[in-house]
């Protein structure tokens, strides 16, 4: 129950675009049609449901705290979690690279409608803010953890598909000429954002 | 020293990251409800971007291109966590405030943005400089940003109230909706407005 809230939670309240601004750059980038937005919010999901688990498996047995006691008791003081930061990001790049290296040589189908995307994916704030505000916030279990990297993502894809449909409509209005292309669309997400934050207080 | 000197201007206005290049926009906007952590931000990535760009440049010829990301996140990151734990150890009520943010620098899109387009290619100085500005056009709009936020949200500058008691006594209110996120995206929406119709007088 606690998972499903947390799921619920992260892409409604938590939504990592409105509430928190991340993964803003290829958010306004990559939303000018709805497939392309679509290809991109996919591979979003799947990084950060892959991710999420094994930074949280790194965090809890290498890094936080006294994390060290499974090598040795002795190691109970040592303190690693000033490395967070290299360690998750490294996870992060290394998994989007072997998984961009694996698609392009066993299925070029896949490659061409994802594979453009996932370089942009290494640094997309919202993969390691994910992981940074497990770490913060101290999530109890595994599964807790997973299901807040892909309710994360089901939230981002939410946000750029939506965005997206909302730009292809948009290029029929008549916009004042400074404000087209990037000010509307700002202004469209902020709009976006007050709809969201309607969402807050959701409890399962 | 004339080249050198249009390095360091441009960014600052002309092709600013934010409004015009719109980049590093996932961590900039979560840290101006007050001026005061977008300073320290805006400095912060001033340096980082300058640093990791200078770096990159005098390494740029053994870095093998497959995987140029990873090495460039590594060097990145190295430098945010001195950042990281330099607030911790000066500024320790700032560095809660930033929170994650000063984590998301790393995948800040201004700082690969300058590394891949001109760390990579140019000398080691010319590099420094293109970082360090760009960081500066970057800090600027946070300060903007966060000026209005803070003056509008709270009624205060630095913390210090500005606007005088009488004024709440005759029924003025502070807008609460500056505070929050979406407010944030929508005073960008109408700094970019703004900016982009001045630079089409100036081509007339």
């Amino acid at each position: 129950m606690e998972a499903l809230n947390i799921f619920v939670k992260s892409i409604f309240v938590d939504n990592m675009i409105f509430a928190y601004f991340l993964g803003m750059c290829s958010f306004l980038a990559v939303s000018k049609n709805v497939k392309t937005a679509i290809g991109l919010g996919v591979a979003v999901i799947f990084v950060l449901g892959v991710t999420l688990p094994i930074n949280y498996l790194l965090n809890k047995y290498l890094l936080s705290p006294g994390s060290l006691t499974w090598i040795s008791p002795s190691l109970a003081e040592v303190d690693l979690s000033f490395l967070s930061f290299i360690i998750f990001i490294a996870v992060i790049a290394s998994f989007v690279q072997l998984v961009e290296m694996v698609v392009e040589k066993y299925s070029p189908t896949l490659y061409s409608s994802l594979g453009i995307f996932l370089p942009l994916i290494a640094v997309n704030c919202a993969i390691l803010g994910a992981s940074l505000f497990m770490q913060q916030r101290a999530f109890p279990s595994l599964g807790i953890a997973t299901c807040y990297g892909l309710g994360s993502g089901v939230g981002w894809f939410l946000a750029i598909v939506s965005i997206a449909a909302i730009r292809e409509k948009i290029t029929y209005s008549n916009v004042p000429k400074p404000l087209q292309g990037l000010g509307i669309t700002f202004i469209i997400a902020g709009l976006m954002a007050i709809a969201f934050m309607g969402f807050m207080g959701i409890n399962i | 020293m004339a080249m050198d000197k249009k390095i360091f201007t441009t960014p600052i206005i002309k092709s600013n990251p934010i409004t015009v290049l719109v980049l590093g926009i996932c961590s900039a906007l979560a840290v101006t409800v007050k001026l005061e952590p977008a300073i320290v931000m805006g400095i912060s990535v001033t340096l980082v971007t300058g640093l990791s760009s200078f770096l990159i440049s005098l390494i740029r010829k053994t870095i093998p291109n497959r995987i140029r990301i990873i090495v460039q996140l590594v060097v990145v990151a190295m430098f945010v966590i001195l950042i990281s734990e330099f607030l911790k150890a000066y500024v320790y009520d700032v560095s809660k405030q930033l929170s994650v943010y000063v984590g998301l620098i790393i995948t800040n899109c201004i700082i690969m943005g300058r590394i891949e387009a001109f760390g990579l290619t140019e000398k080691p100085l010319p590099s420094l400089v293109d970082g360090l500005a760009n960081g500066l056009g970057y800090g600027l709009i946070l300060v903007i940003v966060a000026f209005f936020r803070e003056l509008i949200g709270s009624g205060t500058i630095f913390g210090l109230q500005v606007i005088p008691q009488s004024f709440y006594d005759a029924g003025y209110m502070n807008n609460g909706l500056f505070i929050m996120p979406p407010m944030a995206l929508i005073l960008i929406g109408c700094l970019i407005w703004i900016q982009r119709s001045f630079q089409k007088e100036e081509k007339k």
